[in-house]
């Protein structure tokens, strides 16, 4: 009904003001309220982070920062999350999968804006930044660490930093060196002759440095790109002026990605993310491990001691909306993945999860010819696209780039 | 402006009127050849498949939100206006178009009372046309209310 009332004024629209209104190159209101769902001005302030009551807190932020680029939460004493969270590269490495002490299975994934995530990695594993943080910090391939090695560097590099915001440590001294429930055999056995008094001090120390990284990634705000300054003039009925303005292939582009190529349905707010999960039918890398992608984070996310139901979370259970409402159905998130944010994805080759697409003009040939998935059902129906059009898209994407304002 | 004769002005007018003419006559035909846009119920007030129930519903933040994890308050009652009150109900959707689902499962929270039932967890990933299925449980019977939404 609405649609066809539409589909009415614009024709009478075009019938009285004849041939100028109707030139190819205006933008319809749809249109434009689309471009206006995708600009950063639709971003609302960073979401609460009901687990964490540090996450607004500067010290916590100032002290997050620090232990991001500390390598003293390594192993080796080598690596830090800025080992692959890189600050000048959008926080990212632009390895096809990331590397620490070994390379991982899956590609880095950029900071800016994560914050706003409801579902942190790929398949969504962990429901916070702060339980994010501690996953990387004990996994083998990464920081290498474990849990009491962890706590035990924060009592000796940081401890007054730590007691300003978090009070007190607990009392480490009986606690093993290296001891963790997630670990390789000694440390796993050494964690069980803990007393549970210890563990949970621990526990708590651990989940502490979660929070304060995760107070400096909310500092991690996504920048306004050229996209940005033209759907704001485009909101505001003026003139783009200088890189403000589209060329008509990027805006050919632009209209394509609302329109005719479907990639808002997944790619959309302005984040350029729903938020959820998809099976796109990306391949799988020869030779790594089976990855069912959301189907597996479903069962990892709820089984996780930090999540926002766990002891060590500051959310009451009915602020946990994400894991309380969270879709259970494992065989319909088969080998599916969160829509990555597309702000800035120029900058920041290869593509997908596991870096299984080197260029934007696969990754294009990728949706026209929508594979089948390995296992899952992909949800890419093919779009076919003329050469133009290809280019086009590349176009629009690349002014998703996040380059200074230039002078006109 | 150039000075303009009254012949010239009306040969204007004429030739305007007859464009004009002409442009609503091909998009009359344009209409005509154009199947018609299908008829969807977008009315949050509808009855059950069964006749069972009357159901309405109202959202926490109008318009519906996108990106927004949101309640609705359901109210049932019989065709005759009767609150339903003993009703447990279940929620259910989709796009029909892209074959996916809902990206959460709501839940029914609490009966207010008066027909009145509160559902929590309600969420919208994407714009476009959603089904949503509202299956009741209560004395009158088994039955389902559909709702389409045009996000
Ligand atoms: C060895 C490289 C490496 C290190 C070190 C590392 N990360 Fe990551 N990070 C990754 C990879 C790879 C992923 C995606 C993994 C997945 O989905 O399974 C990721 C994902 C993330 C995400 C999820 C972002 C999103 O949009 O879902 C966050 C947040 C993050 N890392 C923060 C950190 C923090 C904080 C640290 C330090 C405590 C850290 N990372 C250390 C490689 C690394
Ligand atoms: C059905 C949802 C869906 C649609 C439609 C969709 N995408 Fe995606 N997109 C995703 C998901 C999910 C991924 C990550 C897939 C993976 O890693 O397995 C992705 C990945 C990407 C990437 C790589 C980003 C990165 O950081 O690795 C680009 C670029 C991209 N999409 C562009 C597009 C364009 C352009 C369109 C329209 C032609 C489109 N997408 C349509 C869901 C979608
Ligand atoms: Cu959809």
């Amino acid at each position: 009904m609405k649609a066809a009332r539409r589909h009415v004024a614009i024709g009478a629209l075009c019938g009285f003001l004849a041939l100028s209104a109707c030139d190819a190159t205006a933008l319809s209101e749809d249109e434009k309220a689309k471009i206006a769902s995708l600009s950063i001005d639709a971003l609302g302030p960073v979401p609460p982070a009901p687990g964490n009551r540090f996450a607004d807190d500067p010290r916590a932020a100032d002290f997050g920062r620090l232990l991001f680029f500390d390598e003293g939460l390594s192993e080796s004493g080598t690596i830090s999350c800025a080992t692959c969270h890189i600050p000048d590269q959008q926080f990212q490495d632009g390895r096809p999968r990331g590397f620490g002490t070994d390379e991982t299975d899956r590609r880095t994934m950029p900071l800016e804006g994560a914050a706003w995530n409801i579902w942190q990695f790929w398949d969504g594993r962990r429901d916070s930044l702060w339980a994010q943080a501690l996953t990387p910090l004990e996994d083998l391939r990464e920081h290498a660490g474990n849990r009491t090695a962890h706590v035990r560097y924060i009592a000796e590099a940081h401890a007054d930093s730590y007691a300003e915001i978090f009070g007190a440590l607990p009392d480490i001294s009986g606690i093993p060196e290296n001891a963790s429930p997630v670990g390789g055999e000694t440390e796993r056995a050494n964690w069980d002759a803990m007393t549970p008094t210890q563990k949970d001090g621990v526990n708590r120390v651990f989940a502490n440095i979660g929070k304060a990284i995760a107070a400096f990634e909310r500092t991690l705000i996504p920048t306004e790109t050229r996209f940005d300054r033209f759907a704001r003039a485009v909101a505001a009925g003026s003139e783009q002026t200088g890189d403000a303005a589209f060329s008509d292939l990027e805006l050919e582009g632009l209209r394509l990605f609302i329109g005719k190529a479907n990639c808002l349905e997944c790619h959309n707010g302005p984040r350029f993310t729903d938020d959820h999960f998809h099976n796109t039918g990306v391949p799988p890398v020869a030779g790594l491990p089976e990855d069912l992608g959301r189907a597996a984070g479903i069962v990892a996310v709820q089984s996780d001691p930090f999540n926002c139901l766990g002891r060590y979370s500051d959310a009451m259970p009915d602020a946990c909306d994400a894991l309380r409402f969270m879709k259970r159905d494992a065989t319909a998130m088969e080998r599916a993945y969160k829509t990555p944010s597309l702000r800035g994805v120029a900058g920041r080759p290869p593509y997908m999860h596991a870096g299984q697409i080197a260029t934007l003009e696969a990754v294009i040939d990728h949706y026209s010819s929508a594979p089948a998935a390995a296992s899952g059902q992909s949800e890419i129906r093919g779009v076919v696209f003329t050469d133009r059009g290809r280019q086009a898209l590349i176009a629009f994407l690349n002014t998703l780039d996040t380059t200074p304002v230039s002078d006109p | 402006m150039p000075f303009q004769d009254k012949t010239g002005s009306r040969r204007f007018v004429l030739a305007s009127v007859g464009l004009l003419m002409a442009v609503a006559a091909i998009y009359a035909a344009y209409r005509l050849f154009t199947p018609p846009a299908p008829e969807i119920d977008v009315a949050y007030n509808t009855v059950s498949r069964d006749g069972f129930y009357q159901v309405m519903f109202e959202t926490e933040a109008q318009p519906i939100p996108v990106h927004e994890t949101h309640d609705w308050v359901v109210t049932i009652t019989t065709p005759d206006g009767t609150p339903v009150n003993d009703a447990s109900i279940s929620i259910d959707g989709g796009m029909p178009a892209h074959g996916h689902g809902l990206p959460t499962e709501p839940q029914m929270a609490e009966a207010l009372g008066d027909g009145q039932y509160r559902v929590e967890g309600m969420r919208f990933n994407m714009g476009g046309h959603w089904e949503i299925r509202i299956g009741i449980s209560a004395d009158p019977g088994l039955d389902e209310a559909v709702f389409n939404l045009d996000l």
